[in-house]
């Protein structure tokens, strides 16, 4: 019954995204929302491994940018169509993930979180001196010109983002709610005690940093020919990985509509400062937002409203 | 093109910046090496140093060294400050992993933000006799720039290392993480002890951050570069260890320094992250650590 419903609101939300393609001419509005959608591919990621087993990843941005050159090099060299770089994308990513998780996730979480930044920041560095890609100066990169059922290329792009942000987040649900599910819980309560229960706790962490990695790279692979121009700095930005892990902290990191909620929430509140005040002030939001509900709320909104209506029944 | 002068210069050039990393590796190398206390941004308070350091300097003229030194207190005051919120926040109720990287990482990204908003993106610099100096030994320079820093790291780490051994406070902050329980018997409180050194910690980066600032111009976004040199060395350097810790300093410096002279600069910041993932998949207790 539960899973219908489910299957239900994503039938809604793609026509709702369909008519909103076809209602709107106005190509800023469809720049907020996949900003906004790209955030919520990432958040959704990045909980698969963080909220549901408690591996920090620190290097979003470097997932995030391994999709985004991917998808520069293989249209570049072959002009492949969109949804193979997406799928390449996706997959050399993946391939990174279980990389990273395979040399680290056997020691303490916060190797595997250094591992994760010190990642990032080594393929910034081989980036900026992969001059096919651009190298530190950049490239452009042109928006095909093909017929489509679209008005434009960022509507088409915009309606790609959300079927990617779906598919993510119906993997976080299965991935949340199945058998799998509970062996990942049972890692971030502990991970001692889940392996002793025979938990296959390496298995698992491995399946999750591989998914991540995959969503993280899929969500990258449009970039370029939504930005049309990129450099190590757009790709590789640090406002990748803050949003990354404070969109989840916020919404709440363990159930799998949490991150969707706070990067729903936290993206839009963003697009709103960034264009009514300035992009430094949306920084320091995120930042300052991120620290309040780390150090006060730490179950995010999600878990403020589980508690409120804990009380409110205690109470009668 | 390759002659043993430029490889001797190169060697030397590489002790001297392994040694002033070693000044911004000392705080982390008590914070993460012996509390366990993951503080990502502990290079956000050195750039944070390099600030401060730039600020007096501008408006009154001191050496940014002396700067550094009269800072400590303060920075001591702050990192105890720290501890307080860190431990009512997260160890008292034994969320330190998740959420105590997570606090680090926004206290980082929070910090830049704002020197970004006060000082902008532009880079600043100090003013002092010696920088532009450089003394000659027989084919090998020595750039008082490089110098300096190196030799005051070096007698900030010698007199952590000497605390650490001979006083009390120095001998429970390296108990701390390792019995609890043994700390209490012997009469100290952990949280007190564990407040003192993450002051410690944080004190070193009023120094390390005059010393950044001497060496190169500084924005904000600098810190980041070190991220992953420092966690590096102090993983490299085995964790608790100082001593270890500087003795990794000094590789990585001289390591950099080899593919900065001979691969070109551009290179350079991946050595830090390619020794440190190294070290990780294949000696993750470091050079000199317990295994």
């Amino acid at each position: 019954m539960k899973l219908d419903r489910f299957w239900l609101g994503v039938a809604i939300i793609i026509v709702a995204g369909f008519v909103f393609t076809k209602s709107f001419d106005n190509e800023f509005y469809f720049f907020t929302t996949y900003v906004v959608l790209q955030g919520v591919i990432i958040a959704v990621a990045w909980n698969m491994l963080g909220g549901f087993t408690g591996y920090v990843n620190f290097g979003s941005a470097g997932f995030f940018a391994v999709g985004v050159y991917t998808s520069v090099a293989l249209h570049k060299a072959f002009g492949l169509p969109l949804p193979v770089l997406v799928l390449a994308s996706g997959i050399i990513s993946a391939l990174l993930g279980l990389a990273a998780g395979y040399l680290t996730l056997r020691l303490k979480g916060i190797y595997f979180a250094i591992a994760t930044l010190a990642v990032a920041l080594m393929l910034e560095t081989v980036a900026s001196n992969w001059e096919y890609v651009g190298g530190a100066a950049g490239t452009y990169v042109l928006q095909p010109k093909e017929s489509s059922i679209f008005d434009n290329y960022t509507e088409l792009l915009f309606m790609l983002m959300l079927l990617i942000a779906i598919a993510a987040t119906a993997v976080s649900r299965y991935l949340s709610s199945s058998r799998l599910g509970q062996g990942l819980s049972a890692i971030r309560d502990d991970e001692l005690a889940a392996e002793c229960a025979g938990v296959p706790t390496l298995k698992l962490k491995l399946i999750s940093a591989t998914t991540m990695g995959f969503f993280m790279g899929a969500a990258g692979a449009p970039f370029p020919f939504f930005i049309a121009f990129v450099d190590p700095l757009s790709a590789f930005a640090l406002l990748i990985t803050v949003n990354s892990i404070a969109m989840p902290m916020i919404g709440g990191t363990a159930v799998w509509y949490g991150p969707v909620i706070g990067a729903l929430i936290l993206g839009a509140v963003q697009e709103v400062t960034t264009v009514t005040i300035s992009s430094e002030i949306n920084l320091l939001v995120v930042g300052v937002v991120l620290v309040l509900f780390i150090t006060l709320a730490p179950k995010g909104l999600v878990g403020l409203v589980h508690d409120y209506m804990a009380k409110r029944r205690a109470d009668g | 093109m390759f002659s043993a002068e430029l490889l001797l210069n190169s060697v030397v050039a590489g002790l001297m910046l392994g040694s002033f990393y070693a000044a911004v590796a000392l705080g982390l190398a008590i914070t993460f090496g012996q509390l366990d206390i993951v503080n990502i941004a502990h290079p956000t308070f050195v750039i944070f140093g390099s600030y401060v350091a730039y600020i007096v300097n501008e408006n009154f003229g001191f050496d940014p060294v002396l700067i550094g030194v009269v800072f400590v207190p303060v920075f001591y005051l702050l990192g105890m400050l720290l501890y307080q919120v860190y431990y009512a926040c997260f160890e008292r109720t034994g969320q330190e992993s998740l959420s105590g990287l997570a606090f680090f990482f926004g206290l980082m990204f929070i910090v830049e933000v704002l020197l970004i908003l006060v000082y902008g993106v532009d880079y600043r610099l100090v003013e002092a006799p010696y920088i532009g100096k450089t003394w000659h030994l027989g084919y090998i320079d020595f750039p008082l720039r490089m110098a300096v820093p190196a030799v005051v790291s070096f007698v900030m780490t010698g007199l952590v290392v000497l605390f650490m051994s001979r006083t009390f406070m120095g001998k429970a902050i390296q108990a701390v993480s390792q019995d609890r329980l043994a700390l209490q018997l012997m009469g100290a409180d952990p949280i007190k002890v564990k407040r003192i050194a993450l002051g410690i910690g944080i004190a070193t980066a009023a120094v390390a951050g005059a010393l950044l600032i001497i060496i190169q111009p500084v924005e904000p976004s600098v810190g980041r570069l070190y991220i992953g040199r420092v966690f590096a060395i102090v993983v490299l350097g085995g964790m608790g260890s100082i001593p270890g810790m500087f003795v990794a300093a000094l590789l990585i410096g001289v390591v950099e320094s080899f593919i900065a002279t001979f691969y070109g600069p551009s290179w350079a910041p991946a050595v830090g992250y390619g020794i440190l993932l190294l070290t990780l998949a294949i000696r993750p207790q470091g050079l000199f650590g317990r295994a």
